[in-house]
């Protein structure tokens, strides 16, 4: 397989675009017409579907270059995007074996790893990048290890310690979020970081969620898939840069929204690291917008029904609550009241 | 005045409890303005012995002499006041780093105040199951401003003005325990120069 890499940008002037084989393997979150949270965990890369984005554990698509070019732009304005607390180096380690084995094995086109013995070299063909290193020696590396790699990877990373029966944040590389800061974050547990989440703690999806995650094994990943709005095609929307973006969200109408209101997708993924025990979560931020959207059938039907019946508190928490008459106005031009097949994918 | 008792917040939000007087070898009670009182109030359930082994560190802000007076009468083994955290502070880590097996530490007055003093003690290595927190007197918030990183202490208003970049910031309830500080948020990004007028919710 071959992919062509895009030569797109996720700010100023937005040229970030979905070819029509990207549309069609989008991760659309809802697999039923209405919306709420849950303990939506599921394993991952169990059942193999070619072509989507749950392929494979790391899933590299047509935006891979761009997005490392645009995380390389965050990170030069703000460092403090990408931090690791002192014990958790082995845990980048970790996550450096992990994804470069994943890589290696599931796009043999792109990426190689040779190990002889401690001696590793690391081949990225689509960034230019021919590395020989010292597993575990941090002074063989430009950047600490988990900085190094998650540098080449798409998707933010969080990496959790696990003690006194709880899940710590303590590492991440975080450029591609939904409004939270990594630097307030840090050193949170799940309960702490989730806190202003609405609804999900009186559910109880908090308390069980964390104790499915205590007993996440090593190779039994598992997913789940999140979802926000984006106005214009912003991988940045972090909290720190929010009163750049934030006036973004003030300038949708009828005639632009089908281009510039984009559905966020989060594929996060759950995978246990074995020398350190730490619990490694991507969160990987797919973008449609509404127009591709509804060039499929069933998402725009599916996609009009959720957010007019999404419960106020999270259209407020995704911070859309503002831009919802419009989109229901919108996307209803789309919706013929026709029934919707079960499932996340686009019918045949 | 009694012990501060919050509304019900998120979980990322401290609670405090209500300081008593616990066994150890040694104590360290450090705080600030009304928490003063807190200290003064373990005075009637303290055996004989323990103002002995007592260190204080007082910052009295705007409580002035108020409180100075009947804190020395205690008779603590050690005693500093002084002008603010910020001035004390290696004192405090100073005293932490050097503490043995069995210190007990007792927090008490500001949140600014008992969230730096924690996040020290954590630092050198004191065992959460030896500090004890109680609030008592202002309300007032410290915030980090999440776009400059700038801390602001003692914030009463909500909005308030960043007083590092000058941005207007709305107070979260969202709490990080590392910067001992609550986060502040833009409150005009979205429509800049639209800015509620400021409301002091913090006393
Ligand atoms: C252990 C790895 C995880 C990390 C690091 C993580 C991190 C986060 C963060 C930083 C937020 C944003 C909170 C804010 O507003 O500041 C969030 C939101 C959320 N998380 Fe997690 N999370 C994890 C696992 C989970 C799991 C397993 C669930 C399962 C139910 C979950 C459910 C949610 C929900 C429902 C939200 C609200 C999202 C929205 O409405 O857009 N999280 N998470």
């Amino acid at each position: 397989m071959t992919i062509q890499f895009n030569d797109e940008t996720f700010r100023d002037d937005f040229t970030f675009r979905n070819s029509p084989e990207a549309i069609k393997r989008f991760p659309f979150p809802f697999h039923e017409d209405s919306y709420m949270y849950s303990v939506n965990l599921e394993p991952h890369v169990a059942l193999k579907r070619p072509g989507s984005p749950f392929e494979f554990a790391f899933d590299v698509d047509e935006h891979y270059v761009s997005e490392m070019a645009d995380r390389a732009k965050v990170l030069a304005d703000d460092p403090l995007r990408c931090q690791s607390l002192p014990h958790m180096t082995l845990a980048g380690w970790d996550l450096v074996e992990y994804i470069m084995e994943a890589k290696a094995r599931d796009y043999p086109d792109l990426f190689e790893l040779h190990k002889d013995g401690d001696r590793w070299r690391w081949i990225n063909k689509p960034l230019g990048i021919d590395d020989t290193f010292t597993f575990l020696d941090e002074s063989t590396l430009p950047y600490g290890p988990m900085e190094y790699i998650t540098r080449q990877t798409q998707g933010d990373f969080a990496l959790l310690d696990q003690r006194d029966d709880n899940l710590w944040m303590d590492a991440g590389m975080v450029t591609t979020q939904a409004d939270w800061s990594l630097d307030f974050d840090i050193g949170m547990n799940f309960f702490e970081w989730h806190a202003p989440v609405p609804k999900a703690h009186e559910m109880g999806i908090f308390v069980r969620a964390l104790k499915f995650l205590l007993n996440l094994q090593q190779g039994a990943p598992v997913r789940r898939l999140n979802w926000t709005m984006t106005v214009n095609p912003l991988l940045d929307t972090s909290p720190e840069n929010y009163h750049k973006w934030g006036e973004m969200k003030s300038k949708l109408t009828m005639d632009n929204i089908g281009e510039k209101q984009h559905l966020r997708v989060e594929l996060q993924t759950l995978f246990r690291l074995p020398r350190s025990n730490a619990i490694c979560f991507p969160i990987r931020c797919y973008l449609c917008s509404f127009n591709d959207l509804v060039s499929v059938p069933k998402w725009g039907r599916r996609l009009h029904r959720v957010i007019r019946d999404l419960p106020e508190e999270l259209a407020e928490y995704k911070g859309f609550i503002a831009n919802r008459p419009l989109m229901i106005e919108w996307l209803s031009q789309y919706d013929d009241g026709a029934p919707t097949s079960d499932g996340i994918f686009p019918d045949e | 005045m009694s012990k501060t008792e919050f509304p019900p917040s998120i979980t990322s939000r401290p609670v405090y409890g209500e300081l008593e007087v616990r066994p150890g070898k040694h104590h360290l009670m450090i705080a600030d303005a009304e928490g003063a009182e807190a200290i003064l109030g373990l005075a009637s359930s303290a055996p004989a012995d323990l103002w002995a082994q007592t260190h204080i560190i007082y910052i009295p802000k705007s409580t002035g002499e108020t409180y100075t007076g009947d804190l020395r009468a205690l008779n603590p083994a050690q005693m500093y006041v002084g002008p603010s955290y910020e001035a004390a502070k290696q004192r405090i880590e100073d005293t932490f780093a050097k503490a043995h097996m069995g210190l007990q530490v007792y927090l008490t007055g500001t949140e600014g105040l008992m969230g730096q003093a924690m996040a020290a003690a954590i630092a050198a290595g004191i065992p959460h199951t030896a500090i004890q927190t109680e609030h008592r007197g202002s309300t007032a918030r410290r915030m980090q401003c999440v776009h400059c990183k700038g801390i602001t202490e003692d914030v009463t208003t909500d909005p308030f003005v960043c007083s590092h970049c000058g941005l207007n910031l709305f107070v979260r309830d969202h709490y990080s325990r590392r910067l001992a500080a609550f986060q502040g948020v833009c409150i005009d990004a979205e429509d800049p120069g639209n800015v509620p007028p400021q409301v002091e919710v913090f006393k």
